[in-house]
């Protein structure tokens, strides 16, 4: 067990490494001069594009500049000073990129939690009725209901969410936060559809097979209530793929919110890399998608940790 | 029907006496091949009876003959030189024009037609390409493990933990003037402009989950009894590779390719929505609903009958997948 935490963690830093750089290279190769627009319809003067390249480094090749970004190339002015010591660089307007990812991220964790919180509640239901009653009609409805859900893509809910309880029953705000956290309630809902229905199916699929169990048997044979069997028992094991699931999936919601960000106007993470993908500002693309990546990367770590933790049928060398 | 349902357990439920009796039908040379034909025909004879994907599949072939042939289903080419009136700019639908006409008004049901041919060819397209990947490098992967496959599985890792939409978008912008020794014209010329990047990006981040799949199919595989007599008998890796485990190995993938086109078809209409997909004046799905947003709530044609077109078509491909998993996986009958 411990050797095998010290080596997912070992696997934790090239895998992150590389998706930095991979991103890093891609920002390289955008199209335009990102400095030479910073000064619109006037030519900023040679000198003045002279210090900017030089103070972003945009002189050096593709490798010394990743270098500088991640910190193991020392900096002319900075020192080792990159996303391997928390420093997220700073955009063409010299802005610090961790203060827009602090000024965005609220929102983005926002929306992630609301939908979280809605997946995890109507998953669940949804997928322990239809397990408990596999071939009957509420299994059949969920089944149905959610590969339904799972084809109608965000686009679509979302726009008739916003015209059905924005605009004509007006229950909920259009879009934007203007009216604190019952801004986030259709969004989330929006966000949560697709894993929603994903974890019904899952809790669903894990019933049943769990259902079948020797171990079940031999509690029904014992005499243990049905409620007993189902909640205590069964319930217990069915749950380690969905909690498996959920973790990856939380770190999925924080990244994966570009298109609900749109369609609500919602100010998150995602709606900041895609300005600044326009705006060409590389550092800022780099420093969001590199801490998105970070997230999503530790939820994994820990699933796998906590998957090796709890189920005790698991051994690795 | 006989000799297809010996060696392998697919009809009935718990399986366990017909493992036992793997005498009973067991023809030497082909043993293999037939093995696998019997579980695709017990897996046809089991879906042609399910609704959930007769349904499905009928509903996939009239969308890939409107893909093919649109002309069959409207007698307006929307692309085509006057075929829009701006004079009935945003006009309702009526009984004349079911879905009503778009703000250059042009007619909305002839351009939800055509949508069809861009969601079709990025579905399968993506998909085909992901899959030759998978196949080869999951195959080396599982097969000769070593560094090879560590290698291998820390690529699919750093494609994984990029988010798919965000990365996508960063993948498109960046190829944007590249020219891919002229394919991309050739491409963009002959379905729509913006078609060759978006396939590349969604072969870029799209290949790592079916790879996992082979990979795991082939390590599972590739101790069998059979794959030891093949290599007794003197045949070549590639061999072993292309002909006994390979077509063991490929009905779990085929779940996921499947359902896997309904995930791209949805991934092309959320590009082309934020700009970075298809292009005007090309015609698709996620540029109609993208171009309905500001008038969504005083003509929701606009966004309704795009939208319904992509769910009912994405809706096919995964429900298809389905219950292909459940014809050809009959543990969880």
């Amino acid at each position: 067990m411990g050797r095998y935490l010290i080596r997912r963690v070992l696997q934790f830093i090239p895998v992150f490494i590389g998706a930095t750089f991979l991103i890093y290279a891609l920002v390289f190769a955008l199209p335009g001069d990102p400095i030479r627009a910073l000064g619109g319809d006037k030519p900023l003067s040679n000198s003045v594009v002279a210090a900017l390249e030089d103070r972003y480094n945009l002189n050096d090749p593709l490798l010394i500049q990743y270098g500088k970004y991640i910190g193991v190339v020392p900096d002319d002015k900075r020192g080792f000073s990159g996303i391997l010591q928390g420093d997220l660089g700073e955009n063409f307007r010299g802005r610090q990129v961790a203060d827009i990812v602090s000024e965005r991220l609220p929102v983005t964790v926002k929306l992630a939690t609301t939908a979280f919180v809605f997946e995890i509640i109507l998953g669940l239901i949804a997928g322990i009725l239809a397990g408990l009653r596999r071939g009957g009609f509420l299994d059949n409805l969920v089944l149905v209901s959610t590969v339904a859900v799972i084809s109608i893509p965000s686009l679509v809910t979302g726009f008739l969410a916003q015209i059905v309880f924005g605009v004509e029953l007006r229950w909920l705000p259009v879009s934007g936060i203007q009216s604190g956290w019952t801004s986030y309630v259709m969004p989330g809902i929006v966000l949560a559809s697709l894993s929603l229905a994903y974890i019904a199916r899952l809790t669903r699929t894990s019933l049943v097979e769990n259902l079948r169990a020797d171990y079940v048997r031999t509690a029904t044979a014992k005499g243990l209530t049905r409620g007993r069997v189902v909640g205590v028992h069964t319930l217990r094991n069915s749950l380690i793929p969905v909690v498996t699931f959920l973790a990856v999936d939380l770190g999925g919601l924080m990244g994966g919110a570009i298109i609900t960000e749109t369609i609500f106007n919602l100010p998150g993470l995602g709606r900041a890399v895609y300005n600044a993908i326009f705006a060409q500002e590389g550092t800022t693309v780099v420093g969001i998608v590199s801490f998105l990546v970070f997230v999503y990367m530790t939820a994994n770590l820990i699933v796998d940790f906590a998957y090796a933790a709890l189920d005790p049928r698991i051994r690795y060398e | 029907m006989s000799e297809s349902r010996g060696a392998k357990t697919t009809r009935t439920g718990p399986g366990v006496q017909e493992q036992e009796i793997p005498g009973l039908h067991v023809q030497p040379e082909l043993e293999d091949g037939r093995r696998n034909r019997g579980l695709w025909i017990d897996a046809w004879r089991d879906l042609r009876r399910r609704p959930l994907f007769v349904i499905p599949a009928i509903i996939m072939l009239v969308y890939a003959v409107m893909a093919l042939w649109p002309a069959l289903f409207t007698g307006i080419d929307p692309l085509a030189r006057g075929s829009c009136d701006l004079t009935r700019s945003l006009v309702t639908p009526s009984r004349e024009h079911w879905f009503g006409f778009d703000l250059q008004g042009c007619d909305n049901y002839a351009r939800t037609i055509y949508g069809a041919k861009i969601s079709m060819a990025i579905g399968f397209s993506v998909i085909t390409s992901a899959l030759v990947v998978a196949l080869i490098f999951g195959s080396i992967a599982g097969y000769y493990g070593g560094r090879l496959d560590t290698l291998i599985a820390r690529l699919t890792d750093v494609v994984f933990a990029l988010p798919f939409i965000l990365g996508a978008i960063v993948i498109v912008s960046a190829l944007r003037d590249s020219e891919f020794l002229g394919m991309k014209a050739a491409v963009d010329g002959a379905l729509a402009r913006g078609f060759f990047n978006l396939w590349f990006a969604a072969v870029l981040l799209g290949w790592p989950t079916m790879l996992r799949m082979v990979r795991s199919a082939v390590l599972q595989n590739k101790e069998a009894d059979y794959v030891e007599a093949a290599r007794a008998l003197g045949a070549s890796d590639f061999r072993i590779i292309l002909r006994h485990i390979l077509p063991n190995s490929i009905a779990s993938v085929m779940v996921i390719a499947t359902i896997s086109v309904g995930g791209i078809i949805v991934a092309e209409a959320a590009l082309s929505f934020l700009g970075v997909g298809i292009q005007q004046p090309n015609i698709s799905w996620g540029l109609m609903i993208s171009e309905s947003q500001r008038r969504i709530t005083t003509h929701p044609h606009l966004l309704i009958f795009p939208g319904a077109f992509l769910s009912v078509l994405a809706f096919s491909f995964i429900a298809m997948g389905d219950a292909l998993r459940d014809a050809l996986d009959p543990k969880l009958r």
